[in-house]
């Protein structure tokens, strides 16, 4: 065990994902520039320029060229910078990648991954968004978003072992998060969810960097004789509740805690599952925590009442419990 | 699909026709290269593909075929006189009107027509209809109905060819309303910008859809728009068949050797309208009727004849087998069991579904 960062995890994820011939990096300044958030910093000097692929600051064609390469045998890692940008390249992603081994009768497949960020700091409307819901909405797509070191680790090498398409979503505020990471070479499969504290008064189900705000959370509480338990769910799709309705069939109580817009979002579906399969062990209504529903704002007092703080969390799971 | 095979005296009838004309054209550099059961295979690929495309619009009526059905017919040169170019290890990837595409790649037609009628001896199995023809055993990568992206998945395969080293060529085909959207000027900038073997071929048909070409492009003349990015492009007539097969040669060529992609511009027409349900108001009749008039299919058929290549006799013996393999399409297709619920399921959606992790064993 080594304690890393996550971008330290994920750069030996990547420099591991190298040693396989096939795998190739596409995207926007992860060479000559040096890597926006430093994930792919002296690969350019290591694998070469055919390699590692500085790509126009075109979407669609980083994206559309590593599906295709990826249909031929390749094995893609597409880098879109923000996942912001990523809406550029939608028609590949989900016309494309997501439907190419069903709609060609299963024929051959797409072993393509696609890194992407979410985050925000006083980036505004157009750079401060999550879109989990609309990958995890498409049938075809596998949608990870793990939250530790050592998940980054092992999902990426999950991911790079996968068949299909794979979109594997960071986060800007996470890559300085430390954590215990294995040594060598090792999966954390797709679609498994984990516990990430034990607790018995109520669960918080969430993913991502929600998961470390929801750990603080719970820390708080823990103070106040509230014991909350944590599920880190990992992938969004395919979806795996197994570990969120065991907890919730504990506890009776959940909050669901995620880094988007609360309407149509990642949120409303993992709360639903909750109803669907855990009525009967309901003791009162789910609360969620996301954004607030508005176009991010650049001003920071305006922007630090939108993004999901650690007070909002501690706040709606004692509206759960009734506390105050 | 038995290949017909040409008489010997008919060779040497034409080449000495060829050696007294002493003008070299297409058709005289074509028959010294590849021979007249070369010539004449052609032509039966044209026609399988008129016959066909005709049985499609047949089935189509008698609600054998549901969905869209886009046919190719009148195009029949460019597709066949382009795909001529390309060797095993080439590949195509087409746009929606696919299956003169297909054929041309040497496609059997029973699983085309099992596609239409969406059964699971289709070469989709049933999953894709007649925008999605594919076959990977031949790069035949596949029909895309999304207008202008597939052209960015085929420089993702030429990029292949390239890192692997396979001296692979990947010929893609458009239409002219397929080059105003931004996929297209992405594909040709990373195509140039990376040396990568493409050949695009854009078949001018005249119209996106129903919006005739001066309505649609700033610039008209599309093998113009590979001037922005310095790529090599040319215009061609897309209804001489042995033009067609010996401009985009070059074009093969060039790629081939390393020196970058080439956008040809083929201009064809389509007889037909855009799909089986369009009534054409865009167009005249007489406009259409101006167009079968200089039938590409009637054409070669005429030259064959003139130059003495084959008899029509022959041709119409080609003609009547290949309506026999049609028809036997449409009973191999009408007796193919359809797709079982398992493509409704993960199963269907995921090459390694949810519920397990399948690891590539390669990667293991």
């Amino acid at each position: 065990m080594a304690i890393l960062t996550v971008r330290e995890a994920l750069q030996q994820a990547l420099h591991e994902a190298m040693q396989d011939e096939r795998v190739f990096i596409i995207g926007e300044d992860i060479g000559h520039y040096g890597s926006t958030y430093g994930v792919t910093a002296g690969f350019l000097e290591k694998y070469g320029p055919e390699r590692i692929r500085d790509a126009p600051i075109a979407e669609a064609g980083i994206l559309g060229l590593a599906t295709g390469a990826a249909m031929a045998g390749m094995r893609p890692i597409a880098e879109i910078m923000s996942v912001n940008f990523s809406l550029l390249a939608f028609d590949i992603i989900i016309n494309h990648a997501a439907k190419i081994y069903s709609m060609f009768g299963g024929k051959f497949s797409v072993p393509l991954v696609m890194r992407t960020t979410n985050g925000w700091t006083q980036l505004s409307a157009t750079h401060s968004q999550s879109f989990d819901a609309m990958f995890a909405y498409i049938p075809g797509l596998k949608v990870v978003a793990p939250a530790t070191p050592a998940d980054m680790k092992g999902m990426f090498r999950a991911a790079m072992a996968d068949p299909d398409p794979v979109i594997f979503i960071e986060h800007t505020l996470m890559y300085g998060v430390k954590g215990e990471v294995p040594d060598g070479d090792y999966i954390v499969p797709i679609g498994k969810s984990v516990l990430a504290r034990e607790g018995r008064h109520l669960t918080v189900v969430t993913y991502s960097r929600m998961v470390h705000l929801s750990l603080q959370a719970a820390e708080l509480l823990a103070q106040e004789g509230i014991e909350v338990e944590v599920v880190d769910l990992r992938t969004l799709r395919p979806l795996d509740m197994s570990v969120a309705l065991e907890s919730f069939k504990k506890t009776n109580h959940a909050v669901v805690v995620t880094e988007d817009w609360q309407s149509y979002g990642t949120s409303a579906e993992i709360a639903t599952r909750l109803y669907e399969a855990g009525f009967d062990y309901l003791d009162a209504p789910i609360q969620r925590v996301n954004f607030r529903e508005v176009p991010m704002p650049y001003a920071k007092n305006l922007e630090q009442q939108v993004v999901v703080t650690t007070e909002r969390i501690v706040a709606a799971i004692k509206k759960v419990l009734n506390r105050s | 699909m038995q290949k017909q095979r040409g008489s010997t005296k008919a060779v040497t009838s034409a080449t000495q026709s060829v050696r007294s004309s002493m003008t070299s054209t297409p058709f005289t550099r074509a028959l010294e290269h590849l021979g007249a059961d070369q010539l004449v295979e052609y032509y039966r690929q044209m026609m399988l593909i008129r016959r066909f495309e005709e049985k499609c619009q047949e089935m189509y009526t008698r609600s054998k075929i549901g969905g869209f059905l886009h046919l190719y017919v009148g195009e029949e040169a460019t597709g066949v006189g382009a795909i001529s170019n390309l060797q095993p290890q080439d590949h195509v990837f087409t746009h929606y009107r696919d299956h003169g595409h297909a054929i041309a790649r040497g496609l059997d037609i029973n699983p085309l027509m099992a596609e239409l009628f969406g059964k699971d001896t289709g070469c989709s199995r049933g999953m894709g209809g007649s925008m999605h023809f594919a076959d990977v055993t031949k790069n035949f990568w596949g029909g895309y109905a999304i207008v202008g992206s597939h052209l960015l998945l085929a420089d993702g395969v030429a990029l292949q060819c390239k890192m692997q080293k396979t001296n692979g060529v990947v010929m893609v085909f458009f239409g002219d309303g397929a080059t105003n959207g931004g996929e297209f000027y992405e594909s040709l900038n990373f195509a140039q910008l990376w040396k990568l073997p493409v050949v695009f071929v854009c078949e001018n048909n005249l119209f996106a859809m129903g919006t005739p070409l001066e309505v649609h492009s700033s610039v008209t003349e599309i093998h113009r728009k590979a001037n922005a990015f310095d790529m090599k492009s040319m215009r061609i007539d897309g209804n001489d068949l042995l033009g067609v097969r010996e401009q985009v040669g070059e074009a093969v060529e060039h790629a081939r050797s390393g020196k970058g992609p080439v956008l040809v511009e083929a201009m064809t027409y389509r007889f037909r309208g855009h799909s089986a349900q369009d009534t054409q108001k865009y167009r005249t009749k007489e406009d259409v009727e101006k167009h079968r008039s200089a039938d590409p299919l009637e054409a070669y058929r005429k030259l064959l004849i003139d130059e003495e290549i084959c008899p029509a006799s022959r041709l119409d013996a080609i003609d009547v087998q290949i309506d026999a393999e049609v028809d036997a399409s449409v009973e191999f297709a009408d007796n193919s069991p359809v797709p079982g619920n398992e493509w409704l399921t993960d199963a269907g959606i995921y090459a390694a579904p949810l519920e397990t992790l399948t690891v590539d064993p390669t990667l293991v």
